[in-house]
Order: C-alpha cells, then sequence, then structure tokens
C-alpha cells in the first residue's frame, strides 16, 4: 500500500515522453505570485484578454446556433493548457464554460485555485490541476469541446508531440487556439531585446528565441495531425497603452484557430465509446487487402 | 469553507434609490450581458406607493433631454412615464432682468427640446421596471449602508477581494463592485476618501406649482436672470407650471412666509418687472441688436411673453439650499460614483439629473462591454475609461454652469453688458447654440 502511494503522488517535475520542458518551469516558479497583480510582471498578459477572450468567445458563438443569454459559453468545455496562475481561465469560466486548467508548476495552480475559490461562480466552474498534457490525456480522450494554449507552444520541449496529445483529448470538430510567437529578426529585436532586457514587458529569460515557432511550421504540424487550420491572424503589443491589437502581418505575435477534423473512422463511434478501436482496426482491416 | 458565514456576494450593489440610483440598477438589469449576474439596490427609505398619483401635481420637477429620455428607453421606463404624464417642450426663453437681451432655444425639426417630467413619475416608471427584472435585482429598503470596507487592489489570502457593505441593521453584503449613487453628500465618496471640490452657494431653491391666469399651449421653457438668481418656468400643463426660483437665503425664506397673493404678484413681477433696466443698458443693448440685424437677419428673434400666474397650489412651497461639488475622482478599485454623488450643479441650467443618466448611459456601456468578456466587473481598466469620458464631459458643463450664475449675479454694468452682448451675440451663432 505505502508503494502505492508513493507512485501516485504527483511530482513537479515531469521527465521522459513529455512536452514539459523542466528549465521552462523553474523559470515560472519564481514568480507564481506574480500572476493577479495586473500592474506587474503579467500586465502584458492581462491585457491581452481583452484580445483573446473576444477571438476565443466570438469564433464559439459563430459556430454554435444556441446562445444563452448571460452565458455565451455555456455548456462548452474548456482545457486550459499551460494555464498559469488562471488569467484565461477566468474570463471564459464567467462566460459560462466549464473550464479545466493544467499547469505543470504547482505553485501556479496553487494561487489560481486561492484566486478562483473567493468567487463561488467561479469555484464552481473551473478545475486546476497540477499535472501536464500528456499526464490527462489517458482519462480525458475525446472529453473537451475546445484546448486553449495560449503563450505555451513556445516553451515546450516537443510541440509535435504536444499537438497528438491536444488532438487526442478534443473531440471531434473541436477548436483550438494557439497564440504564440513567431520567429523571425522582428521577433528577435522586439520580443527579447526590447521586451525582456529594455522595457521589461516580460521578465528577462521568459522566452528563448530558439523555440519561437513560425506559423507555417504550425499550420504544418497542425494540417498534418487530423486540424485544419481555420484561421491565422497577427497581433501586436503596444507598450506604451499596454494594450494588444489585431494585425494582419504575423511576424511578432499571432492567434491559430484549427479545427479537430471529425469526419474519418471516428463517424462510426458515437454510441460506445471502448468498442470504437475494434471498430475501426477491423474497418481497416476489411480494407487493407 | 468559509461559505456557510460569507455574506451574500453579489455582482453590483448601488447604493442609493433616488432617480439615479434606480435607474442604474434598472439599465443593468435589463442588460442581456447582465442576464445572469446579481445585483442589489439600496435605500435607505421605505418603498413609495406610486400606483396612485394624485391629482395634483409634485413641486419636485426635472427637466429632461432627449438623451436622458432615450436612456429611460432602454430600460423600458420612458413608455411609463408617457402613459402617467409629462410636458414636452419646443423652445425655451431665456432673458436677462438687467437688459432686452434674450437667446431662444429651438429646434428646427419641430422635435421636442425636453420634457418637464415630476420627479415622483420617474420614480414610479423605474419602480415598475425594476419590479419586472426583480430575479436579477433585488432591491433592499429601509436599508442604510453604515459602512464599507475596501479590498486591497491585490489580495492576500485570508482577506476577501469584494467590498463589504454594512447595513444599519447588521445585515452584511459584498459585492465586486459599489456604485455611489447616494447624492451629493456621499456616504460611499466621502468612505473612499475621494476628494470633493465643493462650494456652497448662498443661494436656496423655491419650488411650488402654478397655475397659470389662462390656459395656452405652454410648451416653452421661460428662464429669466434677476440679480438675486435665476427664475424659471417650467411648463407642466396648459394650465400649470412648476416654479424653481434661485435667490437668497433671505428672500427664499420671505416667499415661502408670504401670503399665496404676495407670492404670485412676486412672481409676475420678476417674469414682467423692468425696474433693474439701466437706460445705458438698454441704449448699449439696443445698438449691438440692431448691428446684429444689419449683419445677419435672422439673428434676433421673436420675444414671447411669458404667461402669468394665477395662482399658486397650497402646501407646494418648499425651499432647498443650493451648492456646486465635483469629486477629483469618479473611480476607484471596485467604486464607481454617479448622479450627485460625483458632481453637483446649479439648477440654472437644467442639467443635473440629466447628467446623472447620463453617467448611467456610459457606465452601463462599459459594464456590459466588460460583462461580455468576462472581465472582474470591478477592475479599474474600464472603470477608469468611464471616468475619463464623463469628466471629460461634466467638467466643461459644470464649469460653465458655475460661472453663468456668478456672471448673472451681478447688477454691475461692464458685467451686465457683457453678459447683454454675449447672450445676444450666442443667439445669433447657431454653431454656438446647437452646441447648447
Amino acid at each position: 500500500q505505502l508503494l502505492l502511494f508513493r507512485f501516485t503522488v504527483k511530482r513537479p517535475f515531469s521527465t521522459s515522453h513529455s512536452s514539459v520542458d523542466s528549465k521552462e518551469m523553474k523559470k515560472f516558479q519564481l514568480l507564481a505570485h506574480k500572476w493577479w497583480d495586473e500592474e506587474g510582471e503579467y500586465a502584458a498578459l492581462h491585457s491581452m484578454n481583452d484580445i483573446r477572450v473576444p477571438f476565443i468567445r466570438d469564433t464559439l458563438l459563430s459556430m454554435s446556433s444556441n446562445y444563452h443569454l448571460g452565458n455565451p459559453l455555456s455548456g462548452i468545455k474548456i482545457l486550459d493548457v499551460g494555464c498559469g496562475g488562471g488569467l484565461l481561465c477566468e474570463p471564459l469560466g464567467r462566460l459560462g464554460a466549464s473550464v479545466t486548467g493544467i499547469d505543470p508548476v504547482e505553485d501556479n495552480i496553487r494561487t489560481a485555485d486561492r484566486h478562483k475559490s473567493s468567487d463561488p461562480v467561479l469555484a464552481k466552474r473551473i478545475q486546476y490541476k497540477c499535472s501536464s498534457l500528456e499526464e490527462i490525456v489517458e482519462e480525458s480522450v475525446e472529453t473537451f469541446d475546445v484546448i486553449v494554449a495560449s503563450e505555451v507552444v513556445e516553451h515546450v520541449a516537443d510541440l509535435e508531440t504536444f499537438i497528438k496529445c491536444c488532438s487526442q483529448v478534443l473531440k471531434p470538430e473541436g477548436s483550438l487556439f494557439i497564440t504564440t510567437i513567431n520567429k523571425t529578426q522582428l521577433s528577435y529585436v522586439l520580443g527579447i531585446v526590447v521586451a525582456e532586457k529594455i522595457m521589461g514587458i516580460v521578465p528577462e529569460g521568459t522566452h528563448e528565441w530558439e523555440k519561437f515557432v513560425p506559423p507555417e511550421e504550425l499550420e504544418h504540424l497542425l494540417e498534418s495531425n487530423g486540424f485544419s487550420v481555420k484561421m491565422v491572424t497577427g497581433m501586436l503589443y503596444n507598450p506604451l497603452s499596454g494594450s494588444w491589437s489585431w494585425m494582419e502581418s504575423t511576424s511578432l505575435n499571432y492567434a491559430v484557430h484549427a479545427v479537430k477534423s471529425g469526419a474519418q473512422a471516428q463517424a462510426h463511434a458515437t454510441d460506445t465509446p471502448p468498442e470504437t478501436d475494434i471498430q475501426q482496426r477491423s474497418a481497416t482491416a476489411g480494407t487493407a487487402g | 469553507r468559509a461559505a456557510a458565514s460569507a455574506p451574500p456576494l453579489y455582482d453590483v450593489v448601488v447604493s442609493g434609490g433616488g432617480m439615479v440610483g434606480s435607474a442604474m440598477a434598472a439599465v443593468l438589469g435589463h442588460d442581456i450581458h447582465f442576464h445572469d449576474k446579481k445585483i442589489a439596490l439600496l435605500e435607505a427609505g421605505p418603498r413609495k406607493d406610486y400606483d396612485h398619483m394624485p391629482d395634483s401635481y409634485s413641486n419636485r420637477v426635472s427637466s429632461i433631454s432627449p438623451g436622458s429620455a432615450t436612456l429611460l428607453s432602454s430600460c423600458g421606463a420612458w413608455d411609463h412615464v408617457c402613459s402617467l404624464r409629462l410636458k414636452a417642450f419646443r423652445r425655451m426663453q431665456v432673458w436677462d432682468a438687467c437688459s432686452e437681451a434674450m437667446i431662444v432655444f429651438e429646434k428646427d425639426d419641430l422635435d421636442d427640446m425636453g420634457y418637464i417630467v415630476e420627479n415622483d413619475v420617474i420614480m414610479s416608471a423605474l419602480t415598475k421596471q425594476l419590479d419586472a427584472v426583480a430575479d436579477r435585482v433585488e432591491v433592499f429598503y429601509r436599508s442604510k449602508a453604515v459602512g464599507y470596507s475596501w479590498p486591497l487592489p491585490s489580495h492576500s489570502c485570508d482577506t476577501s477581494p469584494w467590498v463589504q457593505i454594512e447595513l444599519a441593521d447588521g445585515r452584511r453584503l459584498q459585492t465586486k463592485l459599489l456604485i455611489g449613487a447616494d447624492g451629493h453628500n456621499s456616504v460611499v465618496r466621502k468612505e473612499a476618501e475621494i476628494k470633493n471640490i465643493e462650494h456652497q452657494y448662498d443661494q436656496s431653491a423655491v419650488v411650488a406649482t402654478l397655475h397659470l391666469s389662462e390656459a395656452t399651449d405652454n410648451n416653452v421653457a421661460w428662464q429669466r436672470f434677476l440679480p438675486t438668481g435665476p427664475i424659471a418656468l417650467l411648463p407642466l400643463s396648459d394650465t400649470a407650471s412648476s416654479l424653481v426660483w434661485s435667490t437668497s437665503h433671505d428672500h427664499a425664506s420671505e416667499l415661502l412666509a408670504m401670503d399665496e397673493e404676495s407670492f404670485v404678484d412676486s412672481i409676475n413681477s420678476a417674469f414682467w418687472s423692468n425696474i433693474n433696466h439701466s437706460d445705458f443698458i438698454d441704449t448699449a443693448g439696443a445698438m449691438f441688436r440692431s448691428a446684429i440685424s444689419l449683419l445677419k437677419p435672422s439673428g434676433t428673434a421673436v420675444r414671447q411673453l411669458p404667461p402669468s400666474v394665477a395662482k399658486v397650489d397650497p402646501e407646494s412651497r418648499a425651499m432647498f439650499p443650493l451648492g456646486m461639488g465635483h469629486a477629483t475622482e469618479y473611480v476607484q478599485h471596485r467604486v464607481a460614483l454617479i448622479g450627485d454623488a460625483a458632481h453637483r450643479v446649479h439648477p440654472l441650467a437644467g442639467q443635473g439629473v440629466n447628467l446623472g443618466f447620463g453617467d448611467i448611459a456610459c457606465l452601463a456601456h462599459h459594464l456590459s462591454a466588460a460583462a461580455f468578456n468576462g472581465s472582474d466587473l470591478g477592475s479599474l481598466k474600464h472603470l477608469l475609461k468611464f471616468e475619463t469620458e464623463r469628466q471629460r464631459h461634466n467638467v466643461s458643463l459644470i464649469a460653465a454652469t458655475d460661472v453663468l450664475k456668478r456672471l448673472y449675479s451681478t447688477t454691475l454694468a461692464p458685467l451686465v453688458l457683457l453678459r447683454t452682448w454675449g447672450l445676444q451675440a450666442t443667439n445669433a451663432l447657431p454653431p454656438v447654440k446647437v452646441r447648447i
């Protein structure tokens, strides 16, 4: 029994077969208590809500036919991967969604849990879990309507694994929203030199230019892993006003909306999930010859 | 853990159930993005029965601008007002007691310029509309707030992030946003330690309900600037008008004490007498007028004669002191001030409650957008936008009203000439008049 207990204790650092980079985790651990200071280190992420929440909200509203007055995202299950202190989970929760926020840094989850606890509505609608994406895949196959990975993919160790896992936990025709930073000369100058070293918009060392992801690469990975990319738009941060806006060019920050393909053999498996694999295998077996 | 003993948590609490506070609660209650939110309105007084409007007019009336009418429409209250009673006016004539100078405001397109509505009628309409959204808006009558405690902007786990409100009867509430609509002596403003620039005018306003000598279309609002203060006649019906006479405290007490006949005589004399004219001013004024009519033939309007008053409604005479006030800040973390709590003006411009309704329209707009974005309603980010927009609008109007009040409180020839010419010039210049 003791053995069992030891193995089920969550370890803050995941290692192999993981998209989580342990060096990245250490960086965020140091700033865990700063998440909810709107004027602090995470100010730019707070103001990013002004464009990313409407983006997610309006995209989902345009795809659905029912509208619940006062709770536009009611009935939608969202997974926020790399949720940090819950900055994006809370607005989505207020709009009616059932949100699961996961983050590998224990302190982040603790901060997020504490912040939502004083609001009974949010406390019910949002669940936080200290976990990497891979760790929840098994118990969450095709569980979520929407996955949000905002300012996360530039920190993961293996992007393709990450995308594959997203696909596994997403329902067919489910939406994936990603915001991240492009890998260009401009993003090096503005995103690293200016933002981190000169103006202190982002804590120094937060980003590594090598891990920035060009939209073409992201699109390619998405399309080859069962996603259909619906929209790619650029984002621009104005450090003087502290606000974000949309722009055509994706040379700095950008956002992507992709939809997991619903067609394929998965169309058969609507009733009994456990038998899905067997049906799929027999279907392919039949046509293989 | 703390849920069992924690006071009920509201999304918005409006403190003050007057016209502005009630309208704020009603507008939010009817907003689609507030459909599932919890709003509370705190009113120190009891719930009044507005179902039976007395035949006689109340002596507290307000001049409602078309913009305010639109706001009241948006929460369904304007229909009730129209079905009760109101008087539209098409024209406003403002003139000086010390000269012939006059300015007439009139809309070219025969639309109403504004409406004179009894405050009780507005309250009746708003109460009905609050009842209609009772599932979202809880009105607490006989509930005076006696204490507020404010959260720190970035809270730690052992303190609540919400505003705590303590009522006189010991009950407690919590809220994500507190809106102070509790009048010019606002407790919310004082407890939030927001500095208020205030000035007591040495004037009181005398109000009364008057009956005219003869029935008339009565769709003109009249205001004459006397040296002691402006006297205004606001139409209530074809045979009745409401009086708002701003004058010195002593004169106001005299007016209240005198018998009804003398009171009526004073009013008629105030509107008709030319005792304050001096030949010098009259000549100078006439010269200016002819100069204008040379340059701009249409620039001098026809002077209409105000109606004469026959009697005053007994028991309808009352007086209240006047002052000016402006809060240096309209907002803080989780707090916003609207209406007289934020700004108090002299009634000479007929703007008081319209400024309050303008505050509501602006704040409701920003809160609605914030709710649709899933934002924390008490966040300074959108509250500051409300403050900037409204301060920009209000400060110039309050300052101008104050200047006008002081300018018109004198018989000194140079200043009379200045305002005479100023009024005449303004009357002749369409762009300036439209701005007003």
